[in-house]
């Protein structure tokens, strides 16, 4: 019995490689396995090779894999592509002009086995050409020993309204598929181990944010559509009419972020959804919902960029721009989820700082965590409350007695209560221009500089519930690997096989608030420490910010990747090996 | 019942003789007249000498960034159907930087009142062309005259569907405020381009240029065809309501029981939770 299987199928975009890779993967997650998935694709609709990787385990996991156990082509350049991440005794199937089983060797040195048949010839015998792809999940269900009835059962739910024709060829292909592996394939992978089924959701980044700012109150988004940000809208212009909110797709990322502000002004809890170049065009914006202290949630998915860049890519290049992006100096929060699950509570949480702090929040995603999905425990929903801050009800305004209401009212904390438009006793200004406590436009020094510092100072004590994941990983360290977003579960597994080797202890932060960063919390974590950071981008970017408030200079590097691909654990693992052989 | 004093909100800090004075003043008349109250009002302006606006009328304001009045206006509505949204700013704020939303939103016809302030220049940054300013206009950034032409700002609107569209003039207030009346209660994008001279900049379109040339619309045009000819004929030198059409706003036209401003202290809803939930399993 084996505890985990690698798969990937790869194919010509179009070929129906996303719904078949899906499927197999919500087939392991019904079986009760934890799944992590990886979608390869490109900035086009048709044609050009993509791919969709999984890795099932039986606990917990947060990373697609390195290897490859089943390898389905449906297409010659899958297996060229891939033959250098064949785990040892691999299955590749590929199409082919008749059944043929034959031993092949990658050039890494492992052996693995090719399953040739003619899949399309198969399907148009059983009477449905489109069922080629089931075949081959059933040759792939029929290696690691899968119920066939869990297949059946979405093909049921799929193919529900076209007939019991249709959902009887496809289940033929999936039987078929069984019987071929039995008879040309038999035992040649090990079946996987049965595993009691838990409360997992099988969900994206980009759909538990979405998720998690519904669940928060959220019922206004507007954006522009832009990979890989996109989901967020399209899953909220699904169920936010439902709940008496709005989704609005409307002219360019400057409306998106306007709509919303203005939105957010008017008493809504509301979004707006980007990438990099969108989140360019809103940084104007983003500095009046600073200055003028309206609550706002900004998602930003990242892409490799520069300009249009890597638009169908992972990167992590756009945290300074989350940090810094617009002119002036504003108060901001810059949250950035770890993992899909944190995905969740993050986007909830950012609700409640924007409201409680008055001021924009980034909620940062890159490509990984947004477009591929995972298993995750089902989300707890009592563990954020919705917190809306010092909004105050007309009866409360009344209180102050004011015949225009002070908005920008100096208090202890630099947070103003703030009433809403359309309230009788809270007639009042809002305003972009620097502006004294009623709102109006003010140039006077004094004021200047009591409201820069209420500003400014207002969200120095931000914190989210889990600002960074910590893992000392059982041991004394010296050193500690940093990271941010999507990297999270290969940051974990590189550890553990370092561990594993001998090589080193390494302890690990993934940061999920970036700023204001938790630097009080931080630094008795890594004081002393070799810091290395891995990320997705040219500059180190992460590491910058490190550097900036801890002093680390002479003690830390980054890991950088920015090809447009994900790490994997073997090359992070082999630039540590590096980095410790360079100090000696 | 309001009075014209409740209406008055920062001291205002225009020029004297400008423009601007008396569509601050057809607006408070206008809400006054109607028998609103300044809290159930929204302003929401762009930057410019006009942006100000939002301060010098009291109702609630939100003095915007150049050119994006249009679109906050649009979500202060959309998160809040109930309050009466007025955007407004310069002609540079609308026409130039901010072009592209008016056309978005002359065709999207949420329920809100969209008055340009048209001085056919840059006032606030002293004096440079703007894509309301004549061919042939000498200024700072344009010394051997404008060669372009410029933007024509209500055809814009009617030929992208706008519901109400109207022109008026800052030197015949009666005029003005009996047309802001009518876009504050018509349902829908009403547009309203307001000629009002700078003063202190524009020595071309001044209060007398309009004077002389002005043609009165006395009621709008059946079609939009007929509104965009006589636009045309006249070179824009127009007033009156142009256009007006019965449609469902976009708000309206959704269909969806509005519930935007219920999110309170506590728990997150475990019953929908579960409900939403259930599609990821
Ligand atoms: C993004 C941006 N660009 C430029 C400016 C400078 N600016 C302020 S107002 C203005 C133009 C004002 O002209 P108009 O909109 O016609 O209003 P007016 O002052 O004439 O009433 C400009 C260019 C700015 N505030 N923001
Ligand atoms: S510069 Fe022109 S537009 Fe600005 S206040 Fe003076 S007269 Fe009015």
């Amino acid at each position: 019995m084996r505890e985990s299987v690698e798969w990937m199928v790869g194919g010509q975009q179009g070929e129906g490689v996303d719904s078949t890779g899906e499927l197999f993967a919500k087939t392991l997650v019904r079986y009760g396995y934890s799944v992590s998935t990886y979608k390869q694709f490109m900035s086009r609709i048709k044609g050009g090779h993509t791919n969709y990787k999984i890795k099932a385990t039986e606990k917990q996991n947060y990373y697609s894999g390195d290897g490859i156990d089943i390898l389905l082509c449906l297409d010659k350049e899958t297996l060229p592509k891939n033959e250098q991440s064949l785990n040892q005794g691999a299955v590749v199937i590929q199409e082919g002009k008749e059944i043929l089983v034959e031993a092949g060797q990658a050039s890494t040195g492992v052996s693995y086995t090719t399953f040739t048949l003619p899949l399309k010839k198969i399907a148009t015998d059983l009477g449905n050409p489109l069922a080629k792809n089931m075949i081959a999940l059933g040759i792939s269900a029929g290696l690691v020993e899968l119920p066939v009835e869990i297949l059946n059962g979405f093909i049921e739910e799929i193919f529900g309204k076209k007939g019991e024709e249709v959902i009887n060829s496809n289940k033929q292909a999936v039987l078929k598929g069984v019987e071929l592996t039995k008879e040309h394939v038999p035992n040649q992978i090990k079946p996987l181990s049965v595993v009691p089924v838990s409360n997992q959701l099988f969900i994206s980044g980009n759909e538990a944010t979405a998720f998690g700012s519904l669940m928060a109150g959220c019922r206004y988004l507007s954006a522009y559509p832009i990979t890989p940000a996109s989901e967020v809208m399209e899953w909220l212009s699904d169920e936010l009419p439902k709940v008496g909110g709005t989704v609005m797709q409307v002219e360019d990322e400057i409306a998106g972020i306007c709509f919303a502000i203005g939105a957010s002004y008017s008493g809504t809890r509301a979004m707006t959804s980007t990438s990099g170049p969108g989140l360019s065009l809103k940084t104007e914006a983003l500095g009046m919902a600073g200055m003028s202290e309206v609550p706002i949630v900004i998602v930003n998915s990242q892409r490799g960029g520069p300009s249009t860049g890597l638009p169908t890519k992972h990167e992590q290049s756009d945290l300074q721009q989350m940090i810094y992006g617009t002119h002036g100096e504003i108060p901001r929060i810059v949250l950035y989820a770890a993992t899909i699950e944190d995905a969740f509570y993050i986007a909830a949480e950012a609700f409640n700082l924007a409201d409680q702090y008055q001021c924009p929040v980034i909620v940062g995603l890159d490509l990984g965590l947004s477009m591929n999905k995972m298993t995750v425990p089902t989300f707890d929903s009592k563990r954020v409350k919705i917190d809306r801050g010092k909004l105050i009800t007309d009866e409360e305004a009344k209180d102050f007695n004011e015949t225009h209401f002070k908005r920008y009212r100096l208090t202890e904390d630099g947070i103003s209560p703030r009433p809403l438009p359309g309230m009788p006793h809270a007639v009042h200004t809002t305003s972009s221009n620097e502006h004294d406590e009623s709102g109006y436009i003010s140039e006077d020094q004094t004021n200047r500089i009591n409201m820069m510092r209420k500003r400014l100072e207002k969200v120095r004590d931000a914190m989210i519930q889990e600002p960074f994941k910590y893992d000392d990983n059982g041991g004394e360290s010296e050193i500690v690997l940093v990271g941010m977003g999507s990297t999270y579960g290969m940051i974990q597994e590189t550890i553990k096989q370092l561990n594993e080797e001998g090589v080193i202890n390494a302890s690990h932060i993934h940061i999920q608030q970036l700023y204001p960063l938790p630097i009080d919390k931080l630094q008795p974590l890594i004081d002393g420490k070799r810091v290395v950071t891995v990320e997705n981008n040219y500059n180190g970017q992460l590491l910058q910010l490190l550097r900036q408030h801890a002093p680390i200079h002479n003690n830390s590097e980054a890991i950088t990747q920015y090809d447009g691909d994900p790490f994997t654990v073997s090359t992070i693992a082999k630039q540590v090996k590096e980095l410790i052989s360079w100090q000696r | 019942m309001a009075t014209l004093k409740d209406l008055r909100g920062d001291t205002p800090s225009w020029c004297p003789g400008c423009g601007h004075f008396s569509i601050m003043a057809g607006i408070q008349k206008a809400v006054v007249q109607l028998g609103y109250e300044p809290h159930e009002f929204a302003i929401i302006s762009g930057i410019g000498c006009s942006g100000k606006v939002s301060e010098y009328v009291r109702t609630n304001g939100f003095h915007t960034i150049h050119g994006r009045s249009v679109p906050v206006a649009q979500g202060v509505k959309m998160g809040n159907p109930d309050l009466k949204v007025i955007a407004s700013g310069g002609d540079g704020d609308g026409y130039g930087i901010g072009l592209g939303h008016f056309v978005h939103a002359s065709r999207r016809n949420i329920d809100m009142s969209y008055i340009v302030m048209d001085n056919n220049i840059y006032g606030l940054t002293k004096g440079q062309t703007s894509p309301r300013s004549e061919h042939g206009f000498v200024t700072k950034t344009t010394k051997e005259g404008n060669k372009e032409y410029p933007v024509d700002p209500v055809s814009t609107s009617l030929a992208n569907g706008a519901t109400f569209v109207a022109q008026a003039f800052a030197g015949d207030i009666k005029q003005m405020v009996d047309i802001i009346e009518r876009a504050i209660e018509h349902k829908g994008f009403s547009h309203v381009n307001i000629y009002s001279p700078c003063v202190t900049f524009n020595k071309v379109n001044t209060y007398d240029f309009y004077k002389e040339r002005l043609t009165k619309i006395e009621k709008p045009f059946e079609d939009r065809d007929e509104a965009l000819a006589k636009v045309r004929e006249l070179s824009g030198l127009v007033t009156g309501v142009l256009y007006e059409e019965k449609r469902p706003d976009f708000q309206g036209k959704l269909g969806i029981e509005f519930d935007t401003q219920s999110c309170t202290n506590g728990e997150m809803d475990e019953d929908l939770f579960h409900k939403m939930e259930k599609q990821f399993q």
